[in-house]
């Protein structure tokens, strides 16, 4: 690899297009009457000029942009593809999302499953995407940002004048006395641009710090991915729903066991016309009904002294607090959300036990449906045996008796009644709206009087100690983002030659504003305004 | 100066595909992430049986453990019962346990399923999901087998056939009754 060596004595790296130092250009340059190209100073990019090893070969092509922009358009377009059917979370719960796919859509969706694009987050290729869009931000921006940084810290007051010819904006004057060029100087000092001076000529540059916005950003990205990539480590990220009912406590999962947590209350309010702001009127008209509340009032406890699973374990009150939409409960790293809620699960039920052909009542039970009683015993010699109980009843393939979850969605019973006249007991089942009567000759039935019914709490119990990460992610990237946009890099020359004043000026952004501060640097002195010259070039 | 530049590169590519490498590996195992691993110690417990006796699993070391988690509405733990009533028959003397553990149902539905499927070995129920969440169990049926030094060297989601259940306790079988 051979180092280039300019006539003003710096040594470039190969495939520079003009010096770092003076802005000398090279030959197969120096034909062309083009303005230069000052993206990146025309310093080298170095995956440009290595191509050696496989190392090489394989940075070389995450360095180019070509293929970042590509790895972009491919995730953003897997992304669209992914909203096309429902996500695997999003299914119902009924059958595999192996089956659930091809059953719903066809070839189609069996296709969609079978690429992953039903869990795309999850999905291996997807993840490399995302990774190699990660590897793309680091490689192209180290491969930019030093030989930017190298140049532009090299760069000499006296440029060549090849260069300054081939500035955008560029004019020819009269030559000025040492006092004119000092009058100059000061009036740039006063627009706060940092002045050096050498023979004469002068280089003016401000906000040369925005040039690092972009990398300053791409910091922020890469920081913001590290983040996500975080939440895979066990520990660091939990997100989990909890179900629990008015009344019960249940352990809380994720804390080894040492938090529990009690439901008090589920509160569900509706906007009620008569109460509410009359502003609420009209669309409480167009809609109906309206939720204005979704609250759990519940209790926070931990675990004192050492037991094992299983064993009751002494809780102590930590604190009361009612949960509503976005206002959790905190404690620790572990955040509570109201997230769902069941109105009603029937948690009672009452019979009475009456003689058949006098309907006359032999006295009520009242059965827990989560933890019934096996007996119950009335008066005058009656009680009742449970026999079975099915808390969620439906009768399976053999057509026998059976329970499709231990939620008492649909509970039946068999009974078996004890009489004066049956000391045996006489057996019936009942069911909700069905009362299947085993045999003709019995005497007595139990009939349905009434239930009692209580609401469950869905909560997300959410912990994330990466989002300090991700949120200091965002901050480097908008402060990238500031930097690149709110500042522009402008540089000034002004160089004596042959008895001429040259003027050159460059910007990496708002022509309109350096050019406007040359007018009111030339304001008053014999220099004359400088050309934009990229108008003429679009004319030719 | 070349030589340079493949070692920072290489350090460079290094480090971004051992993040990348680490992202897809954590993903691919996430959901095998469990509270109890083969090959770890089986946490402790202690409940409650239907006739009223307290098993802590802590007490049964030098016998193997067969900790079966079931629910009287799960299909296929209906299936396996009867075989690992046979299997709990033939290898009770000869150092292996079977405890299982119904998850939070009502004594009254447990116990009558219990004895509608004739199960003779000893039946916890996990009242407060206490031993659940230990275990980290999610879909039933779950069997765990634990040696006689309380380690778990088997975990096996899903239904069972009896040569399954067989070959399980002898695996767990301590050495001395074998």
């Amino acid at each position: 690899m051979k180092e280039v060596k300019c006539e003003c004595g710096h040594v470039n790296p190969h495939g520079t297009v003009f010096c770092e130092a003076c802005g000398k250009l090279t030959k197969e340059q120096e034909e062309n009457k083009n303005l230069l190209d000052m993206r990146y100073e025309g310093s080298a990019r170095r995956s440009q000029t290595y191509n050696k090893s496989v190392i090489d070969k394989v940075w070389n092509f995450f360095s180019s942009v070509k293929v970042g922009v590509w790895l972009i358009v491919i995730t953003l377009s897997a992304s669209a593809v992914g909203t096309i059917l429902p996500q695997e979370m999003y299914i119902p719960n009924t059958m595999p999302a192996s089956e659930y796919y091809a059953d719903q859509y066809g070839w189609m969706g069996k296709l969609y499953y079978q690429l992953g694009f039903h869990n795309l987050y999850s999905s291996w290729w997807y993840l490399i995407l995302i990774a190699s869009i990660g590897i793309s931000l680091v490689i192209c921006s180290l491969d930019r940002v030093i030989p930017l940084y190298k140049a532009l810290k090299r760069q000499r007051v006296t440029r060549h004048e090849g260069f300054l010819k081939r500035q955008r904006v560029f004019g020819e004057s009269p030559s000025l006395n040492q006092d004119e060029i000092e009058d100059i100087k000061q009036k740039l000092v006063k627009k706060r641009y940092n002045v050096r001076e050498e023979n004469g000529n002068l280089l003016a540059e401000k906000g040369r710090f925005s040039r690092w916005g972009p990398y300053v950003n791409h910091v922020g990205l890469i920081i913001f991915l590290f983040g996500a990539m975080l939440r895979f480590i066990p520990g660091m990220y939990v997100d989990k729903v909890l179900w629990i009912r008015e009344g019960e406590t249940k352990v809380i999962p994720e804390t080894n066991g040492e938090y529990y947590l009690k439901n008090e209350e589920f509160i569900l309010d509706i906007y009620d016309k008569e109460k509410d702001n009359e502003a609420f009127d009209k669309a409480l008209d167009r809609v109906g009904m309206v939720v204005k509340n979704y609250q759990s009032n519940v209790v926070l406890l931990q675990k004192e002294g050492d037991t094992i699973p299983g064993e009751k374990p002494e809780l102590k009150k930590i604190k009361e607090y009612p949960i509503q939409v976005n206002k959790p409960l905190k404690f620790e790293n572990f955040a509570l959300y109201q997230v769902d809620y069941k109105l009603d699960e029937l948690s009672k039920m009452s019979f009475k036990l009456t003689k058949k052909d006098s309907d006359q009542s032999l006295g009520d039970i009242t059965i827990n449906l989560i933890e019934p009683e096996k007996e119950f015993n009335l008066k005058n010699g009656y009680s009742v045996e449970l026999k079975s109980y099915f808390p969620d009843f439906a009768f399976d393939e053999n057509q026998e008796p059976t329970t499709k979850s231990r939620v008492p969605n649909n509970p039946a019973f068999v009974f078996n009644v004890i009489s004066p006249e049956n000391p045996e007991g006489e057996m019936s089942f009942v069911a909700i709206q069905q009362t299947i009567d085993p045999g003709e000759d019995n005497l007595y039935k139990m009939s349905f009087n009434g239930i009692e019914t209580r609401n469950v709490s869905a909560l997300t119990v959410r912990k994330d100690l990466t989002l300090w990460t991700i949120a200091f992610g965002g901050l480097i990237f908008m402060i990238g983002v500031i930097q690149g946009a709110y500042w522009n890099h402008r540089r000034i020359w002004i160089q004596q030659i042959g008895g001429t004043t040259w003027i050159a000026a460059h910007t990496n952004k708002n022509w309109h504003g350096i050019k406007r501060e040359i007018g009111q640097l030339i304001d008053g002195t014999k220099l004359t305004e400088p050309m934009d010259q990229s108008i003429n070039e679009e004319k030719e | 100066m070349k030589q340079k530049r493949l070692v920072i590169r290489s350090i460079i590519l290094v480090i971004l595909a051992t993040a990348v490498a680490y992202t897809l590996y954590a993903n691919f195992t996430k959901d095998n992430v469990k509270a109890v691993n083969v090959g770890s110690k089986a946490p402790d417990f202690a409940l409650v049986d239907l006739n009223g006796q307290k098993h802590k699993l802590s007490d049964y070391k030098g016998q193997g453990v067969f900790l079966n988690f079931w629910g009287t509405w799960c299909k296929p733990c209906e299936k396996e019962m009867p075989y690992i009533n046979n299997q709990y028959h033939y290898f009770k003397d000869k150092g292996v346990q079977v405890l299982a553990v119904n998850i939070g149902e009502s004594d009254l539905a447990v116990s009558k399923y219990v004895e509608r499927k004739k199960m003779d070995f000893p039946n916890v129920i996990d009242k407060d999901s206490q031993v659940q969440n230990a275990y980290g169990v999610n879909p039933l049926p779950v069997t765990f087998l634990i040696d006689p030094n309380g380690d778990v060297v088997k975990i096996h989601t899903g239904a069972l056939t009896e040569s399954m259940v067989n070959e399980f306790m002898t695996q767990i079988q301590p050495l001395k009754e074998k």
